[in-house]
C-alpha cells in the first residue's frame, strides 16, 4: 500500500457527497509531510479544497497552503492559454482569448475536447517535474470515464493538428501504472457502494487507468466487542433504567437510544462495507488497496479535520 | 422530532397549488427518493395525475416505480403495486424516466426545416455525441422535456427529480446558455464557409490558431454540424425562452433538499441566493438524514459527562448480588456505560453542528420536511412509502 505515494498523478473520484475533496486535501498534505513536493488540484471549482486549508480561494496559477503543498483551481481556458503560448510562441498570444473561449464552445459539441486540455494540464505537471507527486480532486463518478478517456476519444475525432500530437505522450503517462492511478471514494452506504462497484469496472473497461484503490470514508466507529454489546443488550432492563436515572438524575433513556442508534447505523453500514469489498474486488478482477478513514466527530472542516485524514490515512499506509 | 402544523401544512399546500415541483440540491442528498416520495405523497392524498420525471436513479428505486423497462415514456405504477405495499392512493402515479437521446431528437425533428435536415443532424457523429454521451446536455434537456409535459396538460403535477450537474446552479443556467449558443459570435466565426475566411482580415488569427489547434478536417466537421444546426436556431431559441418563462411561473415551484453536512449546505445555500435574481420561486427546503433533535438537549449532554465520570461507581452498583446486573463483570458494565456516554458527546457534537446548519439554511426559508436517516435506501414502493410518511406532515417524521 505504501506505493500509493510513490504514483506521479493520483485522480481522487467517486459519487458526489463523498467527501472526495476532504480526502484529496488529505492524502496531499500527508504527502507533503512526508517530504514530497505535492500539488493538489480541484477540478469541479467549488472552493471547497481551499477551506480543507484555510486558504484563500485557490486559482489556476498555484499557491503555497502548507510546507511542501501546493494548491490549484482548473480553468480549462486558462490552462489552454498557458498551452497555446508554451506551444506556439505567438507574439503577445493574439486571438488567444478568443480561441479559448471557441474551445470552450467547441468543447460543447465535441467529446473530450475540454477533458483533454484539463487532463493535458495535469500531465504537463508530472511531465515536466515541477511536482513529487499531483493529487487531483477529479469530477465525480459520472463524469471522471469521460475525462481520463478523453485522449482516446480525442484521436478518434481529430486526425491532425496540435492537440492530436499531445495525445501520445499524455496516454502514456495515464497508462503507466507507475505513474498514474485513480482513487474511488466511498462512504459505507448503499448508493456510492454501488456506484464505487460499477465505476471500478467502468474504468477497467474504458481506460487505460490503473485502479490505485478505494478509499472507505466516514467510517463509524464500532462501539461494542461481542461481549459488551451483550451487556449492553442487559442494560434495557427497567431495574437498570432505575439505578441509571437515579445516579445521572434522569436521562439514561435518551443516552441508551443514542447508542441503539450508532450500533444499528454501524451494523447496516457494515453490510455495505462488506458489498464493497466482494464488488470491488470482483469487479475488478483481483484485490484491491482499501484504506479506511473513521467519521471525524469534529465541530467543523477546515485544516484541523484535513490533518486528521492525513493521519488516518497515513497510519492505513503503513499497515 | 414532530413537526409544527405550520411548517407541515405547507408542503401540503405547495403540492396542492403548484403544477410543477422542481427537486434541486447537491449531489448525494437523496434527491431521487426524496422526488419519488413527494410525488407518492401527492398522489395518496390528493389525489388527480402525478408524475414524477427523474433522471438517471438508483436501479433499485427505478424498479420501485416500474422504471426498468422503458425510459422516455410515463408509465403508471400500478395500484396493485400500492395495494401490495399496503396504500390506497386517491390519485394515479405515473412515473418516467428521462432519455436524453430520445428527448433530443424529438427537439430536432420539431425544429428541422425538413425531414432531411433533421435526419442529417440525427446522423452527425457529433450530435450523437451532443445527445448521448455530453453531460450538461442533461441540464437542458430535463427543462425541455418538463415543458413538453406540462403542455401536454395530462398531468394535475409534475414532480422533476434534477439531474446530477456538477453544479446545482448549471441546471439554472441551462436554457439561457442554449439561447446564448445560438447568437454566439463564435458559432458565426465557425461556421463561415472556407473560402470567405481568408477574406475576413480580422479573424484571420483565429482560424490560423483555431487550425493549428484542432486541425482544418476536424474544424470543417465542426463547422458542417454547426451549419446544420444553425437551422434549429430560431425553433431552439423561441423554445428555451418559454422553457424560461415556465420555470419562472408561479406554478412552479422550487424544493431544495440537501443534508446538513457542511459541504452540502454550502452549495444549496448558493443556490437558494440565485433563485431570485432568475426570478424562480422558492417552495422551501427539504432537509434529508437528519439526526434526531434530542440529541443536541444540553441536559442530556450534562447527563452523558456524568455517566462518563461515573460508570465504574455505576456498574459496582448494578452488579452488586442485589443488583439488576448481578453476576455481570462490574469491569465489563463500566466500560459498556464509558462508551454510551461517549458516543452521546460524539453523536451530540455533529447533532450541533447540524443544528448550526440548520439554523442558517433555514433563516427565511420554510423547511417543508425534515427527514431522519433511514437504515435502508428506498428500493421498494413500500420504501418509498416509508420515506413519504417521514415527509409527509401528521407522519411518522
Amino acid at each position: 500500500m505504501a506505493d500509493l505515494l510513490d504514483r506521479k498523478l493520483l485522480f481522487v473520484t467517486g459519487k458526489g457527497g463523498v467527501g472526495k475533496t476532504t480526502i484529496s486535501a488529505g492524502l496531499a498534505l500527508m504527502a507533503a509531510s512526508r517530504g514530497k513536493r505535492a500539488l493538489v488540484c480541484e477540478v469541479d471549482a467549488k472552493g471547497d479544497l481551499a477551506a480543507s486549508f484555510e486558504a484563500p480561494p485557490t486559482r489556476f496559477q498555484e499557491s503555497q497552503v502548507a510546507p511542501n503543498l501546493w494548491a490549484m483551481s482548473m480553468d480549462s481556458e486558462a490552462s489552454l492559454r498557458q498551452y497555446l503560448s508554451l506551444q506556439l510562441r505567438l507574439p503577445r498570444a493574439a486571438g488567444l482569448g478568443v480561441v479559448a473561449r471557441m474551445f470552450d464552445f467547441v468543447a460543447s459539441a465535441a467529446p473530450g475536447v475540454r477533458e483533454i486540455v484539463t487532463v493535458g494540464k495535469l500531465c504537463w505537471e508530472v511531465r515536466e517535474r515541477h511536482y513529487d507527486i499531483v493529487v487531483v480532486d477529479a469530477v465525480a463518478s459520472g463524469h471522471i470515464v469521460g475525462q481520463l478517456a478523453a485522449p482516446q476519444a480525442i484521436n478518434g475525432l481529430v486526425q491532425v493538428g496540435l492537440v492530436r500530437q499531445q495525445t501520445g505522450w499524455m496516454l502514456d503517462i495515464l497508462s503507466d501504472p507507475a505513474q498514474t492511478g485513480a482513487l474511488i471514494v466511498s462512504t459505507p452506504e448503499e448508493m456510492p457502494v454501488t456506484e464505487t462497484i460499477e465505476l471500478v469496472g467502468r474504468l477497467r473497461a474504458e481506460t487505460t487507468v490503473d485502479l490505485a484503490g478505494v478509499v472507505v470514508n466516514r467510517v463509524l466507529p464500532e462501539l461494542f466487542g461481542t461481549r459488551e454489546e451483550q451487556v449492553f443488550e442487559a442494560l434495557a432492563d427497567p431495574g437498570v433504567a432505575d439505578v441509571l436515572d437515579r445516579g445521572l438524575e434522569g436521562g439514561s433513556a435518551a443516552l441508551l437510544d443514542a447508542a441503539r442508534l450508532m450500533v444499528r447505523t454501524r451494523r447496516a453500514r457494515a453490510e455495505h462495507m462488506e458489498h464493497l469489498r466482494r464488488g470491488v474486488a470482483e469487479a475488478a478482477g483481483g484485490p484491491v488497496p482499501m484504506l479506511y478513514v473513521p467519521y471525524l466527530f469534529l465541530r467543523s472542516y477546515g485544516m484541523r479535520s484535513t490533518r486528521q485524514v492525513a493521519a488516518a490515512l497515513s497510519a492505513e499506509l503503513e499497515s | 422530532m414532530k413537526q409544527g402544523a405550520g411548517q407541515a401544512s405547507s408542503l401540503e399546500e405547495l403540492l396542492a397549488a403548484k403544477e410543477i415541483v422542481v427537486v434541486c440540491g447537491p449531489g448525494g442528498v437523496g434527491k431521487t427518493s426524496i422526488a419519488a416520495a413527494l410525488a407518492t405523497m401527492a398522489s395518496c392524498h390528493m389525489g388527480g395525475r402525478v408524475l414524477v420525471l427523474t433522471v438517471d436513479p438508483a436501479r433499485r428505486l427505478a424498479q420501485a416505480l416500474g422504471l426498468s423497462s422503458a425510459p422516455g415514456r410515463a408509465q403508471r405504477v400500478p395500484p396493485e403495486a400500492f395495494a401490495d405495499a399496503g396504500a390506497n392512493p386517491r390519485g394515479e402515479l405515473w412515473a418516467e424516466m428521462l432519455s436524453t437521446k430520445q428527448s433530443w431528437d424529438r427537439l430536432v425533428l420539431r425544429h428541422a426545416p425538413d425531414q432531411h435536415t433533421a435526419q442529417r443532424i440525427i446522423d452527425n457523429p457529433l450530435y450523437q455525441n451532443i445527445s448521448g454521451r455530453f453531460v450538461q446536455s442533461h441540464d437542458y434537456i430535463a427543462v425541455e422535456r418538463l415543458y413538453e409535459l406540462h403542455s401536454e396538460g395530462n398531468y394535475d403535477l409534475v414532480v422533476v427529480d434534477t439531474p446530477p450537474t456538477r453544479n446545482a446552479v448549471d441546471f439554472l443556467l441551462a436554457p439561457q446558455r442554449m439561447a446564448e449558443f445560438f447568437s454566439s459570435r463564435l458559432l458565426r466565426l465557425l461556421t463561415v464557409p472556407y473560402r470567405s475566411r481568408l477574406v475576413d482580415v480580422a479573424a484571420r488569427p483565429f482560424y490560423y490558431v483555431a487550425d493549428r489547434v484542432l486541425g482544418s478536417q476536424f474544424l470543417e466537421d465542426i463547422a458542417e454540424f454547426f451549419i446544420l444546426f444553425q437551422t434549429l436556431s430560431d425553433g431552439f431559441v423561441a423554445r428555451a425562452s418559454e422553457v424560461e418563462r415556465l420555470l419562472a411561473d408561479r406554478r412552479t415551484s422550487f424544493v431544495v433538499v440537501s443534508t446538513l453536512e457542511t459541504v452540502p449546505v454550502r452549495e444549496a445555500e448558493a443556490f437558494m441566493a440565485m433563485l431570485p435574481a432568475k426570478r424562480l420561486h422558492l417552495g422551501g427546503v427539504v432537509l434529508n438524514k437528519v439526526l434526531p433533535a434530542y440529541l443536541t438537549e444540553q441536559r442530556l449532554a450534562d447527563r452523558a459527562e456524568l455517566l462518563c465520570a461515573s460508570a465504574d461507581a455505576l456498574a459496582e452498583e448494578l452488579c452488586r448480588p442485589s443488583g439488576p446486573l448481578a453476576g455481570q463483570p462490574a469491569e465489563l458494565v463500566g466500560r459498556v456505560l464509558g462508551e454510551v456516554g461517549t458516543n452521546f458527546n460524539n453523536i451530540a457534537l455533529v447533532a450541533r453542528r447540524e443544528a448550526g446548519q440548520r439554523t442558517e439554511l433555514a433563516s427565511g426559508t420554510p423547511v417543508l420536511a425534515s427527514v431522519p436517516e433511514l437504515d435502508d435506501d428506498v428500493h421498494d414502493l413500500a420504501g418509498v412509502l416509508h420515506l413519504g410518511h417521514h415527509i409527509w406532515p401528521g407522519g411518522e417524521g
